[in-house]
């Protein structure tokens, strides 16, 4: 078990190590085009070279590699060009918001598309299961930005009873909250519904439960104590790795309904050119997103007593 | 992927029409059929986009734009669909913004197939250390939440086809090779790979002409899954403002340029979200029924 969960670790870290060689090459290699970001276009040519003398970038490739990693590790980014202040004071209040975000979509995306699976899973081929896959099917084809269009005129325009937009400029409102995860949850929900309903599909199919039926077990005990026991293994999996889905999604439901998330913020860093903004925010989805599908892979192990520990 | 007895030779059947008959398969799904309709619709009316749109979709009416100072009928017809924030024919404007997105989508999709699959061919049919490299390289690339991959590398290249292009291929490149090498794995060990290997032939021949052709049926599924994928990928970034630059048509465009007006406007973005929902729906049903269609059998 521990080497099982060292040799897990030691492989996220090598993962986090390669994708910050890959955004070190992507945005920070090239020094002159870090010089214009931050000087800004109009800069001469003798400026951009004092700075990048006095910022190090004349120093070989793999030297600033390593000093960049280890201000990024001591939680120094560097300064925000456009808010003129430590990046690190802009992106961790925008995070909890995403999370405040992310937070309410999980509470109820989960516990909806896991009904939903079950509901439809457990009598595969009924006008239950069919009418429940094709509305999957249907709400994860409508795009976010699509679906943020049509609930806003339903609600906003038509209806009149919610914000349309979710600035949270005289503190936290509740009701600003309701349109952007009602998108996400729209979007999102299909997924695991369609997971859940195969997974359970395939336990109703397995022995043990014709068993329990012929032992003459009321239907819903087969259901509850029996089946959905197994069948919840397969989608823990995929509902950890929905954090990484929702790293994307929020990106343009933030921008959509103006909430001061870390989507938005990464949005305007690029829009803005702010460079060392962008950085940051990519090494934080990364290690979000890596650290998550560590916790997947222990889980479902220590989940799934069919897995040995190697 | 039938077994062949041995002693009979049966008569090589013609290519096209078993092609032909894997296409009219779909027709047993109804959801498949209801998919196909919804994709003809589009790829239709993107070919003839230029004898549908009843107007040139750059072109502004100006008495649109300061409204009504002038009767629809001296442009020659009505407004289907309204005109937007420009005075700009919305109907014109979707219908070509169709003929962009199947253009630049399923070119997208089909680089990203290539790379996807001379990796994932490698990967599973050379096992050993081609397979450890491009399946770490995959990771690290699947490990990016993929909206944060593409604001990256288009803030980085800039926003234009080409990038949006090279950007999907090297986003979900990996994501094929996965696919394929899962299935490369499982059929490497066959009886025709093994008699192809004993005939001496290479290792091109057998990856490409017997291994590919085999693994083509979850393949195809997921070909128009992905596609579904990359329709709305591209609209995202028009609408976040990294896509295709403006005055063109685009439909992820369209609605982040006339969004601000929703709320006294709302046809100016309410259509072109039908566009592209509809276009996806239709991906997303024809894999399902592809799908359905290749279990029963």
């Amino acid at each position: 078990m521990v080497i099982f969960l060292a040799k897990r670790f030691a492989f996220m870290l090598l993962t986090m190590l390669a994708v910050s060689i890959l955004v070190f090459l992507l945005l920070e290699v090239n020094g002159e085009s870090v010089a214009v970001k931050v000087l800004g276009p109009y800069s001469s040519d003798e400026q951009r070279r004092l700075w990048l003398e006095d910022n190090g970038y004349f120093e070989p490739a793999y030297v600033r590699y390593f000093t960049w990693l280890g201000s990024m590790l001591a939680g120094d980014f560097g300064e925000s060009i456009r808010f003129r202040v430590p990046v690190a004071e802009v992106l961790w209040p925008r995070l909890l918001n995403t999370a405040i975000l992310g937070g309410m979509v999980f509470l109820i995306m989960v516990p909806l598309s896991l009904t939903l699976g079950v509901l439809a899973g457990m009598r595969e081929g009924s006008a239950l299961d069919r009418t429940i896959t094709v509305g999957a099917v249907i709400t994860t084809s409508i795009p976010e930005f699509a679906s943020s269009v049509l609930l806003g005129f339903i609600f906003v325009f038509w209806l009149g009873a919610l914000p349309g937009t979710s600035g949270m400029t005289e503190g936290f409102d509740l009701s600003q909250m309701v349109l952007p995860v009602m998108v996400l949850v729209l979007y999102g929900f299909g997924y695991i519904t369609r997971m859940m309903r195969a997974s359970m599909a395939e336990v109703m199919q397995s022995a043990y439960i014709r068993t329990a039926n012929l032992k003459g077990l009321p239907y819903r005990r087969v259901i509850l104590k029996h089946a959905l026991r197994n069948a919840l293994i397969a989608p823990f999996t995929v509902i950890i790795l929905q954090i990484n889905w929702l790293l994307s999604g929020v990106i343009v439901v933030e921008f959509f309904f103006a909430y001061n998330g870390f989507g938005r913020l990464l949005l305007e860093a690029s829009l803005n050119q702010d460079i060392y903004l962008i950085q940051a925010c990519a090494m934080v989805a990364v290690f979000v997103a890596v650290g998550t599908q560590t916790i997947a892979d222990i889980g479902y192990t220590y989940l799934n007593p069919r897995i040995r520990f190697t | 992927m039938t077994e062949q007895t041995a002693g009979s030779i049966p008569r090589r059947p013609n290519k096209l029409i078993g092609m032909l008959k894997g296409v009219a398969l779909i027709r047993e799904s109804v959801v498949g059929m209801v998919g196909m309709g919804l994709i003809l619709f589009w790829v239709i009316v993107a070919i003839l986009a230029p004898i549908l749109a009843p107007y040139d979709p750059l072109v502004q009416m100006t008495p649109f734009a300061t409204p009504f100072t002038k009767a629809p009928e001296e442009f020659g017809g009505t407004f289907w669909l309204g005109t937007d924030h420009l005075g700009r024919d919305i109907l014109s404007r979707i219908i070509f913004g169709a003929q962009r997105v199947l253009i630049y989508a399923p070119l997208a999709t089909f680089c990203a197939y290539a790379v996807g699959i001379a990796m994932g061919l490698a990967a599973g049919y050379k096992r050993g250390w081609v397979d450890d490299v491009l399946s770490r390289i995959g990771d690290i690339i699947l490990s990016f939440p993929i909206l944060v991959l593409y604001v990256v590398i288009i803030t980085t290249f800039g926003a234009s086809g080409i990038n949006i292009i090279l950007a999907v291929t090297f986003a979900s490149g990996p994501g094929i090779m996965r696919i394929v090498r899962g299935l490369v794995l499982d059929l490497r060990n066959r009886d025709y790979v093994a008699a192809a290997q004993t005939r001496g032939e290479s290792a091109w021949y057998i990856m490409f002409a017997e291994i590919l052709p085999n693994a083509r049926g979850p393949l195809i599924v997921d070909a128009c899954l992905r596609l579904g994928y990359t329709t709305i990928t591209i609209g995202v970034l028009g609408f976040l403002g990294l896509g295709l630059p403006p005055p063109d048509p685009d439909w992820g465009g369209m609605i982040n340029e006339t969004r601000a007006m929703a709320t006294f406007a709302p046809h100016m973005t309410i259509f072109p979200c039908l566009a592209i929902s509809s276009l996806v729906l239709g991906l997303n049903l024809l894999a399902d029924g592809l799908r359905e269609v290749s279990l029963k059998d």
